[in-house]
């Protein structure tokens, strides 16, 4: 997407983004509510009209059939017919997709996702969490070249999470690109590739992972209690071992401490501009 | 067009789960089952009064006025169906999360309008056919009447519930379905009430009560097409048989000319576009 901007009215959700998903990559979209993340998945799913600017899918404009095609998408808030069974409803989304696969895809969707049992079972008599277990299975039908997922995970107990967190990595491993959309940012530092961070409508941060977070230190577990170097860097450390020695202490281990994402996080929130949308959360310590 | 039929066949089978067809078909029965009541009654009173020397025919009285009042009866309960599996459609689909899995595969907001038209326009259409046919055939068994015509009062029975969901549709893309469906309702209601006023307006020789009965059924052609199916019913009857089919409550109707029908077919396109447009600058 290329200075993507929308508004709504007197409402500006997103001020002129650029962001790039690469082919198997794993894109992780980080953000307080309001920041303008679902309008941007929204956008590349054809679902909402660009004020300015453009977004491609697979070198189709987003929305067109080509694009479409090549997508697969969960929606944060999304709901699917509670009189339709799970099988049926994969179905449907066969048909739309012009997929091929039939049963047999349908069968392995549904295991995938842990749901094998529940073919047959009506929408309307599942929990919420099998819901979204069903609404990932849907959005893999087709064998998309790129999966939208916007909170993909909201609705897991722990072990769905894992299991989502599992699918992904599958997924990057054949191909698949994906734009995770997740307030988790322990899950997003998990298994994502590149991360951006959006705020008040803007990216305000975007990198690997490690590259957002910084070293923060210095620990060194010695003979008489943990010490803690905290504006020490890696290249400080066979000095700090040396002095610790030589001033007759014993060293048992060294480690290197980062600040983690949900730090960055937090640091480039607090300092990015307010949206005209719903205000970004930052709690008031960190501002 | 595959897409059209996924979606519409998508749609009719949500109606069938969710037992729309059964409340459809008990209701249907009780007002034939009401409606056969009432004729073989009525045509008992009528056996009553002696065929006078004027040349009235009162069986041809009394089927006429009986069907015109099972075409009523047809085409309000094919505007209540029309209406409700159309109203929330899009807009309503859209507030519940329910139209964006769908949209987001390759299959344009087009394709999604016109299954939902398809699913909507061929229940409804057929609905009407058929119970305007057994009504019908109610009347000959009860009387031994027949209508002039039989073919052109279920056409246009159909073709006025099809304008219906198609008003209906095109309302459900730029209103929520509580409104959409009391817009669609009073809009059914004052095309109605045009109707009679042009009935009353015939009656009385008032050609302002015509006019303004005429431009109203144009306006909304669904008012046209039944006003035109009523007529056809008595197309051949003359003399004092049909003066006094058109003093009665569904007498008086006039035949629109042959500009209806090709009027009809620009009246959905028109609606069709229109819902399109709003369809495609809206944001979901």
């Amino acid at each position: 997407m290329t200075g993507l901007k929308k508004t709504y009215g007197a409402v500006t959700a997103l001020r002129g983004v650029d962001l790039e998903v690469g082919e198997g990559e794993l894109f992780g979209l980080l953000g307080p509510n309001g920041a303008g993340k679902s309008t941007l998945v929204k956008a590349a799913c054809g679902l909402v009209r660009p004020t300015e600017g453009s977004v491609m899918v697979v070198g189709a404009p987003a929305g067109s059939a080509q694009a479409n095609g090549a997508l697969g998408y969960l929606a944060e808030l999304f709901r699917f017919p509670d009189w339709c069974r799970a099988d049926e409803l994969l179905e449907l989304h066969q048909k739309l997709s012009r997929s091929a696969g039939g049963a047999e895809e349908r069968a392995e969707l549904l295991a995938l996702v842990g749901l094998t049992d529940a073919a047959g079972r009506r929408i309307g008599t599942m929990s919420k969490g099998m819901q979204q277990r069903l609404g990932l299975a849907q959005a893999l039908v087709g064998d998309p070249k790129l999966l939208l997922l916007d909170e993909p995970t909201s609705a897991l107990d722990p072990a769905g999470r894992r299991l989502v967190r599992a699918l992904l990595e599958r997924l990057r491993d054949r191909g698949v690109a994906v734009l995770l959309n997740s307030h988790l940012l322990s899950e997003v530092e998990l298994v994502c590739d590149r991360v951006a961070i959006i705020a008040g409508g803007e990216v305000v941060a975007a990198g690997r992972p490690d590259e957002l977070s910084r070293p923060g230190g210095v620990e060194v577990e010695t003979g008489g209690g943990v010490r803690v170097y905290e504006v020490a860097l890696r290249e400080d450390v066979p000095r700090i071992v040396a002095d610790l020695v030589e001033a007759g202490e014993s060293v048992y281990g060294v480690r290197l401490l980062r600040s983690s994402l949900e730090d960055a996080y937090l640091e480039a929130v607090a300092n990015a501009p307010t949206g005209d949308g719903a205000a970004a959360y930052v709690p008031a310590e960190v501002r | 067009m595959t897409a059209v039929w996924v979606i519409a066949g998508f749609a009719l089978r949500e109606s069938l789960r969710r037992r729309v067809f059964i409340v459809v078909a008990v209701i249907t029965v009780a007002f034939l089952g009401l409606y056969g009541l009432g004729a073989w009654q009525a045509f008992q009173e009528v056996d009553d009064f002696a065929f006078d020397d004027r040349g009235i025919e009162p069986e041809a009285v009394a089927g006429a006025t009986l069907l015109g009042l099972g075409m009523f009866g047809t085409l309000f309960l094919g505007t209540i169906l029309a209406v409700f599996l159309t109203l929330g459609a899009i807009r309503g689909d859209a507030e519940r999360g329910l139209l964006q899995p769908v949209l987001v595969r390759p299959v344009s907001r087009r394709t999604l309008l016109l299954g939902r038209f398809v699913a909507a326009a061929s229940v409804c259409a057929g609905y009407v056919i058929v119970v305007y046919l057994v009504a019908m055939v109610l009347t000959n068994l009860a009387g031994g009447w027949w209508p002039d015509r039989i073919v052109a009062p279920a056409l246009g029975l159909a073709a006025a519930v099809t304008i219906i969901a198609a008003c209906a549709l095109a309302g459900s893309v730029f209103l929520a379905s509580t409104a959409n469906g009391i817009a669609i309702f009073m809009i059914f209601g004052a095309g109605l009430v045009a109707g009679l006023l042009g009935q009353i307006g015939e009656a009385l020789g008032s050609d302002t009560l015509n006019t303004v009965s005429d431009v109203t059924s144009w306006a909304l052609p669904f008012e046209a097409l039944y006003q035109d199916g009523l007529a056809a019913l008595t197309a051949d009857t003359v003399g004092f048989t049909k003066l006094a089919v058109d003093l009665g409550p569904f007498g008086g109707a006039q035949a629109a000319g042959p500009l209806l029908w090709p009027w009809a077919l620009g009246y959905l396109l028109l609606v069709g576009l229109l819902a399109l447009r709003g369809f495609t600058r809206r944001d979901l």
